[in-house]
């Protein structure tokens, strides 16, 4: 299957999901963009940089590691997952951002710019720009800057400078645009490093390409650790990027059964949740460049979102994902915030894995359809990060006193300090 | 009367004329019937009525305020069409619809176009709509005769403005600069030989827009654009001296 062989005239499209909707005065840097990612997909040299690079500094392949005390306590299907919280800053954000890296440098342009929700993207192009030496802006809701600060330390730290956008929901969607409005002035020299497999083409195609490394290398991978092909492979969906990613390496493999998972919040009918298509929700609209299914009114003006996870608190799906659950390809559930509290706390005591709030979504769903599989089934859950950076989060959900009050000692020091 | 034509009349009494810009809903629908008073009373030529979106990625700080205060004030699509028919009745300018394509999407561009039409609206301008998204909306307003306002900006190629100039009616939407609405353009040389470029593509009149905002702006386009799109400016005015002071600025505007 080649969803990226697109028909006469339908290049950017997904059945109808997808296209290109821009202010015209970004018409050519999208031409522009467009021609040079065609150059460098068409090139094997860029792909063997793209592979070198990721090996020596960001520490690909990443691992798959068989979670055999939580197989065993489940009682069902054998569970596999693959750790792409290893990668360098501690997510799979790294792999799109070190692909566009490189095509930056093809483009010839010297500033970078990118959206953050969880902060993992936005710290992931910091970094990427100290190593490049690219001048790098970071948009990031106020919201999000909240809920996610340790990001934000290192992405100042690393020479970003960190943008809080006030508009809207003060979450990722507001942040989206505020680097729509940084690119339509900027474009002659800026390239938008957009981080997840969203917004205009040719960017869901772009950055499903750079994750797909995830995916050939899990496929190959658990052949050979576990004998056979998984049965099931899940991963949760913001936008989609880290999914994207895993599953294409079993696009052709028509016995494994593929599930996203996607942000529940407080579940069915609150209204509170990120579910584009899990519940029941969203309809097909088009904002922030592309058409998909966004959760939003019968007027169209976009709905107010939730998520426990900044990464999954976004209102659109990535337009693949969109036409691959209505053909069937795709099966989405979602998980609650109190759902991904509990499956965090299992995973970090039975197996001493801390996985990103967002990431935990998957854990959630195979948890609960593991001991549904016989033994000899196979799942494969994909990492896409680590929880470090949701230590407040986890902290205040847990209410784990003894951190609240070396945190009230660190605030008492401060406050002595700036006296 | 087609949008052109009723250009070109207009601009057999006046060298440059005005297009402004109210944001539906904000302040409130009174305080637009209000700015649209000022407007029709210093001779404004045509208005554009943006009806609210919740991602207004294309505005700059004031019209995205604008906007999401007034969705928060409740403000619906039914609410601006009818408040396009009033005004479309009670005032001598003709009326564009200007928004985001999800608004068109939404309720479908059969119904989009046939409301603009039933509120008397000549046209609209949806600038996220790129024109390779167009065809079946152009077809349709055709039908109706109401028209699509194309933008062409500084970054089109000439090849780009012979595609945008092909699909032009009624009138164009020279974009001054790059960015988004509200900042200020220095209008120079580049502004004029962009209109002249533009002018190769098509015989449609041509407005210029972005950063407009003094007699100095006017006094420049004069000659070159046949209409000067007024926008941030006069909602800034409004806010800051309400309907005194937005009676000065479009007096000294349009001196
Ligand atoms: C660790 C992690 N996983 C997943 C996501 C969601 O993005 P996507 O669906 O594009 O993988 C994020 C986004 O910030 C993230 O930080």
């Amino acid at each position: 299957m080649d969803i990226f062989d697109f028909s006469d005239g339908r290049e950017g499209y997904y059945g109808e999901y997808g296209g290109v909707f821009l202010p015209e005065i970004l018409h050519a840097t999208i031409e522009e963009l467009l021609t040079c990612f065609r150059e460098c997909k068409a090139d094997p040299t860029f792909w063997q940089d793209y592979v070198a690079l990721l090996q020596n500094y960001s520490g690909r392949p990443t691992p798959i590691t068989h979670l055999e005390n939580l197989s065993r306590q489940l009682g069902g299907a054998q569970i596999y997952v693959k750790r792409d919280d290893l990668n360098h800053t501690g997510s799979h954000k790294i792999n799109n951002v070190m692909g566009q890296g490189l095509l930056c440098q093809r483009l010839g342009k010297r500033r970078v710019i990118a959206e953050t929700g969880a902060g993992q993207h936005g710290f992931a192009t910091a970094t990427m720009a100290a190593k490049f030496g690219y001048d790098c802006k970071i948009y990031m809701g106020a919201v999000d800057i909240a809920r996610q600060r340790p990001n934000v330390f290192w992405m100042e730290n690393l020479g970003a400078e960190v943008i809080s956008v006030e508009d809207g929901q003060k979450t990722l969607k507001d942040a989206v645009n505020a680097c729509m409005r940084d690119w339509v002035t900027n474009m002659a020299d800026t390239h938008y490093i957009l981080g997840t497999a969203c917004g205009p083409h040719p960017f869901p195609e772009m950055v499903s390409w750079f994750q797909s490394i995830i995916g050939m290398e899990a496929r190959e991978q658990i052949l050979k650790q576990a004998g056979r092909l998984p049965d099931r492979v899940y991963a949760c969906v913001g936008g989609g990027s880290n999914a994207m990613g895993i599953f294409q390496g079993f696009f052709d493999d028509d016995s494994v059964e593929l599930i996203g998972c996607e942000a529940g919040g407080q579940g069915v009918g609150s209204y509170m949740h990120s579910a584009r298509l899990a519940y029941d929700d969203a309809s097909v609209g088009v904002a922030q460049g592309y058409k998909t299914y966004f959760l939003q009114n019968d007027q169209g003006n976009m709905n107010e979102t939730h998520s426990v996870a900044a990464g999954l608190d976004y209102i659109g799906i990535n337009p693949i994902f969109s036409y691959l659950w209505e053909q069937g390809k795709v099966r989405f559930e979602a998980a609650t915030d109190t759902e991904v509290k509990e499956a965090l706390k299992l995973t970090m005591r039975t197996e001493g894995l801390i996985p990103a709030l967002e990431s935990t979504h998957a854990f959630v769903t195979a948890i609960k359809e593991a001991p549904t599989m016989a033994k000899d089934e196979i799942i494969l859950i994909n990492q896409s990060g680590r929880g470090d950076k949701d230590i407040f989060t986890i902290a205040d959900a847990l209410d784990d006193s003894k951190w609240k009050s070396f945190i009230a000692g660190k605030a008492d020091q401060y406050r002595t300090e700036n006296k | 009367m087609g949008l052109q034509a009723y250009i070109e009349e207009r601009k057999k009494d006046k060298d440059l004329l005005v297009m402004a810009h109210v944001v539906c809903g904000y302040p409130s629908f009174e305080d637009n019937m209000q700015e649209l008073e000022i407007m029709a009373e210093a001779g404004v030529d045509l208005v554009e009525l943006q009806f609210p979106f919740s991602e207004p990625s294309a505005d700059g700080p004031l019209f995205v305020k604008a906007n999401e205060e007034s969705l928060k004030s409740g403000t619906t699509v039914d609410q601006c069409f009818d408040f396009m028919k009033q005004a479309s009745e009670r005032f001598p300018f003709k009326i564009l619809m200007m928004g985001y394509y999800n608004t068109a999407f939404k309720m479908g561009e059969d119904v989009f176009v046939q409301r603009i039409k039933a509120s008397g609206g000549v046209g609209y301008i949806l600038p996220d709509l790129p024109v390779e998204e167009s065809s079946n909306l152009h077809k349709l307003s055709q039908q109706a005769g109401i028209e699509p306002i194309i933008l062409m900006t500084p970054t089109s190629s000439d090849k780009r403005l012979a595609t945008l100039g092909e699909a032009s009616r009624g009138m164009v939407y020279v974009v001054a600069r790059k960015g988004v609405t509200g900042s200020k353009t220095n209008m120079g040389d580049d502004v004029i030989s962009l209109v002249k470029r533009c002018r190769q593509h098509t015989n449609v009149p041509m407005g210029v827009g972005f950063g407009i905002s003094s007699k100095a702006d006017m006094d420049f386009l004069r000659g070159t654009a046949d209409l000067a799109i007024v926008g941030t400016a006069a909602l800034k005015t409004w806010e800051s001296s309400g309907a005194k002071g937005l009676k000065v600025f479009f007096a000294e505007l349009m001196a």
